[in-house]
């Protein structure tokens, strides 16, 4: 187990490692491109490309230009935005991704509940009137567009009822949990709801599903000539084996998210997460922005499939060997 | 054996409803068990021979399915009964190994925890306890170094050995009644009579009584007292082992055993039954295996009933000169 986990991680940091030669040939090798007037923004002065070919050492042979433009990013973190002039890129990042992170990690307690809660109850009551009532709301929560709810979630909770049931609500925006942890929560409760409900309806729909599948399984039967309770054979033998695939689903989810796709949970609730950092980036064509939050999204995103395949192997014990 | 029987089975009717109509997987099978007896179920692949076990347990879970008749445990009636008040007969006093040992195992726990588990679930045993009488089950069962492999989990283990981890936790709680079936269907040939051995030895020492469901009238020879001959899910003939083998009374009978390799022919062909298994959406009115039958007559369409001398019965037109001339014919 704890090799499987050492060689994963292993493999883990050789795959950043690639990714970070990706995005940096996609940014300075794409040919026909002049990076420096990319990087120095629209209208850039002829001082300012000169200054940029000196920074990023372009008339230098390009892997030097690549050891150049990491040690801007990840040990001088000097990397500075030339749309918004003297903003430094690294302590942006820096102080966009706990919010980020505050968001994705209470939305992804909050549908793992509902939506494995939801899938058991579904698959436990199969046949019965509950299972497509369950189901029906899983496919409502998966329709409804995370912007829609989110402004809906804003109209009810900021303006029409906000004077009576709902004026314990704070305005948008987000308090760090070291200022204040309460208000911390009062602030990201309506935006963990907004972003878990998509995440809950499927969940619930590919948990039910898997249940499903798993109560017609030999060793269910196996279960059930063996004298266990019916609820016993569902939770420890059916939910514990379907669990694998719900971890790797929520594995791929969580970076993703972390990685910048909360965006349209983070603009309707104001918060300066990495998506609005991104979406603002790409708007103003601010390549070294974006060049940094692309490198964090995937930092994420390959740790959270690491974190999933040792987690996996502790689900699956057949896992382990390979 | 005149005690009176463990598992007594009365017109059990098995009926899933389909689209295309009722679908009889059993109807009327009636047989009893009595207390160390070996009772074998043979029969094609669809014969209804697992079906009608699995109903004795109440582990056939179709929504559709109509299970009539009666099926008495000890003198009770278990048919009919909720998973509730089947849960300590299950497990507990019928204990039951499974066709395909690969897949009867959950994959993620050790075969220590799946054994202690039924202990643990029929008897008041610690979590200590379970596991030193998990380990004892798996030594007695044939698993060398048991105190280690209990840690194991099924995947780490072969075929033959995983079907010897099914029949420790089947027999665990030292059951009345082991229900095995097709127990080697899916292990290769030296691997089979391994089990099959196991078996026996263990129904010696649990003093239980086995009911052995199997397409190989091999291995009827070798374990059963009583045989039960299914074709297209009814008796066709019952009786004691070594009547049917010896002086089998029905025509499907005739084509099983004439299906089985001896060493002593060695240049004889193989028999076997023309045709194919009725599908059970149409089962003629009649005999079911006319359609099939060399020896065919009018009769035929209307069904036949169990009848017989003594305990060996079967359900066949042909009358007993026919027969004695037919087999003389046969046997030359």
């Amino acid at each position: 187990m704890l090799s499987f986990s050492l060689r994963r991680i292993l493999s883990a940091v050789l795959v950043l490692f690639a990714i970070s030669i990706a995005v940096f040939l996609i940014f300075f090798a794409t040919p026909g491109v002049d990076p420096a007037a990319r990087i120095a923004g629209r209208s850039a002065s002829p001082a300012t490309l000169a200054h940029v070919r000196a920074a990023f050492g372009l008339n230098r042979p390009i892997f030097i230009r690549y050891l150049l433009m990491m040690d801007h990013l990840f040990i001088k973190r000097d990397l500075t935005s030339y749309v918004n002039v003297g903003l430094k890129v690294v302590p942006q990042v820096l102080k966009a991704a706990p919010i980020t992170l505050a968001l994705v990690s209470g939305a992804a307690v909050i549908w793992l509940v509902v939506g494995i809660f939801g899938g058991i109850i579904a698959a436990a009551n199969r046949g019965k009137f509950i299972d497509p009532l369950v189901m029906f709301i899983g496919i409502a929560a998966v329709s409804v567009p995370a912007y829609w709810l989110g402004e809906v979630v804003n109209l009810i909770t900021q303006s029409r009822l906000h004077s009576s049931l709902f004026s314990w609500v704070p305005s948008g925006g987000y308090t760090p949990f070291t200022q204040n942890p309460w208000q911390w929560a009062l602030h990201l409760l309506f935006p963990w709801l907004t972003l878990a409900a998509l995440y809950a309806g499927i969940y619930a729909r590919v948990l039910r599903a898997e249940l499903v599948n798993a109560m017609n399984e030999d060793y269910v039967r196996t279960a059930r000539a063996k004298g266990l309770s019916e609820r016993r054979i569902l939770i420890r033998h059916a939910l514990r084996c379907s669990l694998v695939s719900i971890v790797s689903l929520f594995g791929l989810d969580f970076g993703a998210l972390i990685g910048g796709a909360a965006l349209l949970t983070e603009v309707v609730f104001g918060l300066q997460g990495v998506g609005m950092l991104t979406y603002t980036a790409l708007q103003n064509l601010d390549l070294p922005v974006i060049m940094a939050c692309v490198l964090y999204g995937s930092f994420f995103v390959v740790l959270a499939n690491a974190v999933v395949d040792i987690l996996y192997a502790f689900l699956d014990p057949r896992v382990r060997v390979a | 054996m005149p005690d009176s029987p463990i598992l007594s089975v009365q017109d059990l009717q098995v009926t899933f409803a389909t689209r295309q109509g009722p679908l009889r997987a059993v109807d009327g099978l009636s047989f009893d068990v009595a207390p160390k007896e070996v009772v074998g179920i043979v029969g094609e692949s669809g014969s209804g021979k697992s079906v009608s076990m699995y109903s004795v347990l109440g582990l056939v879970r179709d929504a559709n399915v109509q299970i009539n008749g009666s099926v008495k445990f000890q003198g009770r009636e278990i048919l009919g009964l909720s998973d509730q008040e089947m849960q300590p007969i299950r497990g507990g006093e019928i204990g039951m190994i499974f066709q395909d040992p690969m897949t009867a195992l959950t994959p993620v726990y050790t075969v220590g925890w799946q054994i202690a588990e039924q202990l643990r679930a029929h008897s008041g045993m610690t979590k200590q306890q379970a596991r030193e009488r998990a380990i004892e089950l798996l030594g007695e069962v044939g698993i060398p170094d048991p105190r280690k492999r209990v840690d194991r989990y099924p995947h780490e283990f072969s075929g033959g050995m995983r079907q010897r981890v099914v029949i420790a936790m089947a027999l665990s709680c030292n059951p009345k009644l082991l229900i095995a079936d097709e127990p080697t269907t899916a292990l290769d040939v030296t691997t089979q009579a391994q089990i099959l051995d196991l078996m026996l030895k263990l129904q010696d020492s649990y003093n239980s009584s086995i009911v052995i469901i199997t397409h190989d009238m091999g291995v009827i020879a070798e374990m059963a007292h009583k045989v039960v001959v299914m074709y297209a899910g009814r008796p066709a003939e019952i009786g004691p082992e070594i009547d049917v083998v010896r002086n089998p009374r029905h025509p499907y009978t005739w084509g099983l055993l004439g299906a089985v390799p001896r060493v002593e022919s060695r240049n004889d062909r193989l028999t076997t039954i023309p045709g194919n298994a009725v599908s059970p959406l149409d089962i003629p009115e009649g005999c079911a295996f006319a359609d099939r039958c060399e020896y065919r007559m009018d009769i035929c369409t209307k069904r036949p009933q169990l009848k017989g001398t003594n305990s060996h019965l079967d359900a066949c037109w042909l009358s007993d000169e026919q027969r004695l001339t037919i087999r003389s014919k046969a046997v030359r």
